[in-house]
């Protein structure tokens, strides 16, 4: 059994597929669009249309970047807001086409910095979360490596979450959790533990509803097995009209959470 | 001068002792943290713990802001039946709580319910940052999502007052999912017409930004009030570079566009009484 720390170790490993890999595998007739029309293009949201077998559907995911040159250029994976944005409006577009929209959740977190402040990091994230509540097309998000906080929920209001065997998520980095409550950061794998934010605990709290197992020795193989249950959950939602998914949407998260009463 | 300090910390013990504040206790000084300058604790309270020398607005508990600010008697409180787990069994949540509620004499991060202005009727959130810096954890979550669909169903607006330091990591992703639910419910109201103001003290930060706190239709903020995403010692730690004084205060955002205005605690019910009055049809066209 391993450990949740080791899980997230495994998430944030660099050899890992990340999201380009993903979508170019899942998805044929691609056209990647840029931009938020705002102010700029975050390269590390890449987002775009493309053919889900005979689907056309809206891709957008989180891309930390395969080599170093790439890492620099999308900030190892943390959005600015313009990358929010950016994926707001791309399926704001799927939900006018209708089309499904399918969200590849790879991040530590959003981008932390000055730059981001001053644009409206927070509002940005809110805005995804509320927008993304609304949308009338069935949304499907998959984390595929670290699930970050609160930049990773920006894509991640879904109709259905799947979760990568070691891919995590969680409110907090074990390491920013342990250095706050005890101000050590190398209790991180304690903090991961306590956290409890792998897969399995997931589909416990009704985050997610299923787990993909991994192998990457059989990269295409395994992205096979992930259209056809993508293609098959689409084929669900088909029957069901857009104010239907809103409100399941909803219903999904308005029961999540503890508390007595 | 650290003489004249001591003396006036002396009625905090006093206060801890006998449970009742005594009525000399409000003619003690307090000083200014911002101009330093002294004044007795009933002129400050009587100007809604505002300083009537500088204007700095002095942190303040859900309670009194609910009585500084809306009609006499007319609060009513709901869902007050909800209370806290410990879902993770997450080490040290317990006390924390227990502290929380010491502190503050609150069970939880927010205060839901019903109450006027001038007359004018709402639903209203007001957060609690002397409990648990006002995180938001399931409870917090499922209040605020459930004032909204019940202001949706009354026809009323919804006046919150934000004051939080962000998810709540003791509940783990339970928390970070309360950030969905909460904008979900906001959207809910809206989607039926409803009118959300939010007002934004300080601090409002993490997860509390990134979800309700930005979703109002009307957005106003106490002055000098801290509002950000990413906290400010972690974005420094992580850059490397001294961030300009004004970060992340409400100017800052209001420069930015992220606010629609500040107003001063002293003038917020004439405020809000104004914008909820131009918001309520019934009535004006008959």
């Amino acid at each position: 059994m391993i450990s949740a720390y080791q899980r997230l170790q495994t998430a944030r490993a660099q050899n890992r597929p990340t999201a380009r890999s993903y979508i170019e595998k899942l998805f044929t007739e691609r056209t990647e669009l840029h931009g938020d029309r705002k102010y700029a293009d975050d390269a590390a949201i890449i987002g775009g249309i493309g053919m889900l077998g005979e689907i056309p559907a809206t891709f957008i995911g989180i891309e930390r970047g395969r080599n170093l040159e790439e890492r620099i250029k999308c900030n190892f994976g943390c959005p600015m807001p313009e990358g929010y944005r950016k994926a707001l409006r791309l399926m704001k577009q799927a939900e006018k086409f209708h089309r499904p929209i399918i969200c590849f959740v790879d991040t530590s977190g959003a981008f932390c910095g000055e730059e981001a402040e001053e644009r409206g990091q927070g509002q940005a994230i809110a805005d995804n979360l509320m927008q993304m509540m609304a949308l009338e097309t069935p949304v499907i998000t998959i984390v595929i490596g670290e699930g970050g906080s609160g930049g990773a929920l920006g894509l991640s209001v879904a109709n259905k979450l799947y979760m990568l065997e070691n891919a995590v998520f969680s409110v907090i980095s074990p390491e920013g959790c342990a250095s706050i409550l005890w101000e050590d950061a190398k209790l991180a794998p304690d903090a991961a533990e306590c956290l409890h934010i792998t897969a399995e605990d997931m589909v416990e709290f009704g985050v997610a509803e299923e787990i993909i197992q991994e192998d990457f020795k059989h990269f295409g193989t395994m992205c096979e097995g992930m259209k056809e249950k993508l293609i098959l959950d689409l084929k669900g939602y088909s029957k069901k009209d857009g104010k239907t998914l809103s409100t399941e949407r909803y219903q999904r998260f308005r029961k999540l959470g503890r508390w007595a009463e | 001068m650290s003489n004249i300090t001591g003396y006036f910390r002396k009625s905090k013990n006093t206060l801890e002792k006998g449970g009742i504040t005594p009525k000399s206790t409000f003619d003690e000084k307090v000083r200014c943290p911002a101009c330093k300058s002294y004044e007795t604790k009933r002129a400050i309270a009587k100007n809604k713990a505002v300083c009537p020398h500088c204007g700095h607005h002095f942190r303040i508990g859900a309670r009194t802001r609910i009585k500084a600010l809306f009609d006499k008697d007319s609060f009513q409180e709901l869902f007050l039946n909800i209370e806290t787990v410990d879902p993770l069994e997450f080490p040290g949540y317990q006390d924390k709580m227990d502290r929380g509620s010491a502190t503050c004499g609150e069970e939880e991060g927010v205060i839901c319910g019903t109450a006027t202005i001038r007359r004018q009727p709402c639903a209203i959130f007001v957060m609690e940052p002397g409990f648990m810096m006002g995180s938001m954890g399931s409870v917090v979550g499922e209040k605020i999502a459930r004032l909204f669909e019940y202001a949706a169903e009354q026809e009323l607006p919804v006046v919150g007052f934000t004051a939080s330091g962000g998810a709540r990591m003791q509940e783990g992703i339970l928390s970070l999912m309360q950030m969905a639910k909460t904008s979900g419910a906001v959207d809910y109201h809206s989607k039926r017409g409803g009118l959300y103001i939010t007002v934004l003290t300080d601090p409002t930060t993490g997860g509390v930004t990134a979800s309700f706190a930005m979703l109002g239709d009307i957005i106003l903020s106490e002055p000098n009030a801290t509002i950000g995403f990413a906290g400010r010692r972690v974005i420094e730690q992580t850059t490397k570079k001294k961030l300009p004084d004004d970060f992340q205060k409400a100017e800052f955002l209001l420069e930015h566009g992220f606010v629609d205005a500040i107003v001063p605690r002293t003038e917020l019910r004439g405020t809000l009484e104004k914008i909820l009055r131009q918001h309520n049809r019934k009535g004006c066209l008959e």
